[in-house]
């Protein structure tokens, strides 16, 4: 592609206290070139992200910007050297608007007095490059995830980054916004930007990058160009493992079991209307539609989680009355949020208490039975194979991947009957998402009911026996067998006859 | 990622400065006092500190509560001076017909208890089913009470009948075993408060709520309820509390009270409680107490600093606590 790495790395470890969590890392960034850093979660990519970008000092070993060795003593350095890092969390100031945060420590003047008419001008057009549509004055609160995330894109372009780092830019974008992303990451690539990302979906990380770094446990364990390593070996690469066969085979009887849950005119006003459907026992039933389908809001209505009405609910045959939390525990249907961060787990909270927290009447009566919640917590780390430096750590510590089990293991304190998951796997690694497909599928073998909503179509398709679309809060179609692949799933998403090349989200 | 490895040992060897801190700063007083008096150990003085505290320490257990599932009750002070004003009118009014007796005691003690629980289930009712602020909420309600008690009073004072008072008197000053009983229904109130937050479900559920209301929500905890009976339960507290102040001085007035919910918020984040919710402990809330009113009675046994100046010592103290929770909490 082009000439000597812009920012590189050689050798470098990272220790935290005792332990070291990088051994001697070595990369390159070149110009015009797109690099794509990946790796289980805890395999060290942020770290290295950090580094790179003068967030955190390496241990030992050099950081080469254009081939002279630098230290950075602060983010701002980073900056004034041209190094834009994007966080997976983004660095924007709610409060301010879309202008103030582009200018945000930057703001040009005239005099005293700001430049505001400057700023606008320079902030529709940075916006018009990323081909977003908000209005400058808008409050960053009230963006939407993938607005933000363009933003935050606009912001290294009016920074006039060299090299561009973003952790997990796609992780929040559906299918057309990431488009658009790729589309500017392109261009900015064209123009001798520096890039590097950091993805779990391994489809994007061929179509987008030159390069692929592949970390493990802290050491580069592949680095070559990306025409020359398919997903399937990304992923062995990552695990360490042969991952090929991702999700668990599907019970081949066609033999249908006996209605688990039957729902008939679930109306959740604002979001879902009309929806019904039955699970049976020992089923994953996939429920797919577009962001903004209903799809969440509609489990969370069954759930008694938000208001919503129905026709009529059954569980296990009898007719049973939702409309709190509470009530669904007690008839065995337990919903497992997509938000494991705000909704999920108390994160400055220890692992014991976040675990029982959702079941706490089974530790004890009035007091609680703090050896009987330890018993539980050491099940629950050998059952969901959970990695924790220490059981007394906060569980806003963990690694994502990591919480995503606590999480499941907390709502399994409760012991349903169905469950109801959502987004089970967003941005965790591979080697989670199989084991948690895998548990998924133990449970409906064991006579469990599942559903599954997420956006991952693969996952969907990989997973679910049937998959229920939603499309603007109504049932679109219930498909099942061979019915079951992406361009049915998508047209039924968009709607019959829509461009099925749309991705569905 | 990998942060798990961040905190070393951490928690293990020794306990960490927001445990300590409140610990070391009473052992401190304690010292300090001791030198500069020799009467400060005395069992009279002793005694005479933690009478005086019982009244703002049965509040700050209360307060404990509210503040842990993520609230905050600015109305206490002016609650107390309400509920004192109310218990002497109904105990004056009921005088003629019941005589000086143990009924009309109890009576009193039932209005209190009563006015204490609505008050504060008003207060959680507001915050909770309305959705308004709980600062803004007991702005309001403290300045509905004092105003109250004010035109109750006339803005004079409000009496116990003198030989009702003379009755109700060993309430304050009489006890088991020398212990009076404003000590012994603190320290009661404070061995059932430490256990209902760190043992039972409600105090989990407490700290849940204010730890982050959401995740308590969807993991099957009534939020709204949590939060409704803290205030009722500090209602109550209060309710205590004044039954046991109401014989101290036999009278209520709009100078009652002032400043109680200062002196009990303070005395909360002292011990360790997260001011923003989501952690507390009653024990750490007692040394807050403890330290407060050390302090008043060291400042009023000596004549090193002026007692004038108790107020600047508190607030100096109050941002101190703060300050080390906030580093506790960067380091954690």
């Amino acid at each position: 592609m082009s000439g000597s790495p812009v920012l590189a790395l050689r050798d470098v470890t990272k220790s935290f206290g005792p332990v070291e969590v990088l051994h001697g890392v070595s990369l390159e960034l070149r110009a015009g070139e797109v690099l794509a850093l990946i790796g289980e979660n805890g395999a060290g990519k942020s770290t290295t992200m950090k580094i790179l970008a003068g967030y955190q000092p390496a241990t030992s070993g050099k950081i080469l910007l254009d081939g002279e060795e630098v230290t950075f003593d602060s983010l701002h350095e980073g900056e004034e050297a041209g190094i834009v890092m994007i966080h997976q969390e983004f660095n924007l100031a709610e409060q301010l608007t879309v202008e103030q945060n582009i200018f945000l420590g930057r703001e040009l003047r005239r005099g005293w007095l700001l430049d505001k008419a400057r700023m606008r001008r320079l902030t529709r057009e940075y916006l018009d490059r990323v081909n977003c549509k908000v209005h400058p004055d808008t409050l960053v609160s009230r963006l939407s995830n993938s607005d933000k995330q363009m933003v935050e894109i606009a912001k290294a372009l009016s920074r006039n980054a060299r090299v561009l780092i973003m952790d997990e830019p796609t992780a929040v974008l559906t299918g057309a916004e990431t488009r658009i992303l790729f589309d500017q990451v392109r261009a900015m690539k064209n123009s001798g930007t520096a890039i590097l990302f950091t993805s779990h979906k391994l489809g994007e990380v061929s179509e987008i990058a030159d390069r692929v770094t592949v970390l493990r446990d802290g050491s580069v364990v592949h680095d070559g160009p990306a025409v020359e390593i398919s997903e399937d070996a990304m992923a062995t690469a990552m695990v360490g493992r042969d991952v090929s066969d991702l999700y668990p085979e599907k019970p081949a009887d066609d033999v249908q079991s006996d209605v688990m849950l039957r729902v008939r005119g679930l109306d959740v006003p604002g979001h879902a209307a009309g929806i019904g459907f039955d699970l049976h026992r020992g089923e994953i039933l996939g429920v797919a539609g577009l962001i903004g389908s209903g799809r969440t809001e509609a489990m969370e209505g069954l759930c008694g989680l938000r208001p919503a009405r129905a026709e009529r609910v059954e569980i296990g045959g009898d007719p049973v009355t939702i409309s709190k939390p509470g009530d669904a525990l007690d008839h065995g249907l337990c919903y497992l949020t997509e938000d494991r961060k705000l909704r999920g787990l108390l994160l400055d909270k220890g692992l014991r208490e976040n675990l029982t927290l959702q079941a706490l009447h089974k530790f004890g009566g009035y007091l609680i039975d703090r050896r009987a919640e330890e018993r539980a917590l050491d099940q629950a780390i050998a059952d969901f194979d959970i990695r924790a430096g220490q059981r007394s750590m906060r569980v806003g510590n963990l690694s994502g991947g990591n919480q995503q089990k606590l999480l499941l293991a907390k709502v399994m304190q409760s012991e349903p009957r169905i469950l109801i998951v959502d987004e089970p796997t967003r941005g965790i690694d591979i080697g989670t998402k199989q084991q948690i497909y895998t548990f998924l599928r133990k449970l409906a073998d064991d006579g469990h009911g599942i559903i599954v909503i997420s956006s991952e179509m693969q996952e969907v398709i990989g997973l679910a026996d049937r998959v229920l679309v939603l499309r603007s809060g109504r049932l679109a179609a219930t498909l099942d067998g061979d019915a079951i692949s992406e361009d049915t799933i998508v047209r039924h998403a968009m709607g019959v006859g829509a461009d099925s090349s749309e991705r569905v989200a | 990622m990998t942060t798990e490895t961040l905190n070393p040992g951490k928690g293990r060897t020794l306990p960490s400065m927001s445990v300590l801190g409140p610990v070391v700063a009473l052992v401190v007083l304690l010292v300090i006092g001791t030198l500069l008096n020799a009467n400060f150990l005395s069992a009279a003085n002793i005694t005479n500190v933690l009478a005086r505290s019982a009244f703002i320490g049965i509040i700050a257990v209360g307060m404990t509560f509210v503040i842990t599932a993520g609230g905050l009750d600015l109305s206490v002070g002016s609650m107390a001076a309400f509920i004192a004003g109310l218990m002497i009118i109904v105990m004056n009014a009921a005088l003629p017909s019941m005589g000086i007796g143990i009924p009309i005691i109890l009576l009193g003690m039932a209005v209190a208890i009563v006015a204490g629980i609505l008050a504060g289930l008003l207060n959680g009712f507001l915050v909770t089913t309305l959705g308004i602020e709980a600062f803004i909420v007991t702005l309001g309600t403290m300045g509905i009470y004092r105003s109250l008690v004010t035109w109750l009073a006339d803005g004079g004072t409000l009496s116990l009948d003198f030989g009702l008072r003379t009755f109700y008197r060993p309430v304050y000053f009489d006890g088991i075993l020398g212990i009076s009983w404003p000590i012994i229904v603190f320290a009661l109130t404070v061995i059932v408060g430490e256990i209902v937050m760190s043992r039972s479900h409600f105090g989990r559920h407490c700290a849940a709520t204010g730890s982050n209301e959401h995740v308590a929500h969807y993991s099957n905890v009534n939020v709204n309820r949590t939060r409704l009976l803290t205030y009722a339960m500090l209602g109550l507290l209060v309710g205590v509390a004044t039954i046991m102040y109401v014989p101290r001085l036999g009278s209520a007035s709009a100078s009652t009270g002032v400043l109680w919910e200062l002196e009990a918020i303070a005395a909360v984040i002292i011990g360790g409680t997260i001011l923003k919710g989501g952690f507390g402990r009653v024990w750490g809330t007692v040394i807050g107490v403890l330290i407060l009113s050390l302090i008043d009675n060291i400042l009023n046994l000596t004549d090193l600093v002026s007692p004038y100046l108790n107020g600047a010592i508190q607030g100096v103290i109050i941002i101190l606590a703060v300050i080390l929770q906030r580093e506790a909490k960067a380091k954690g």
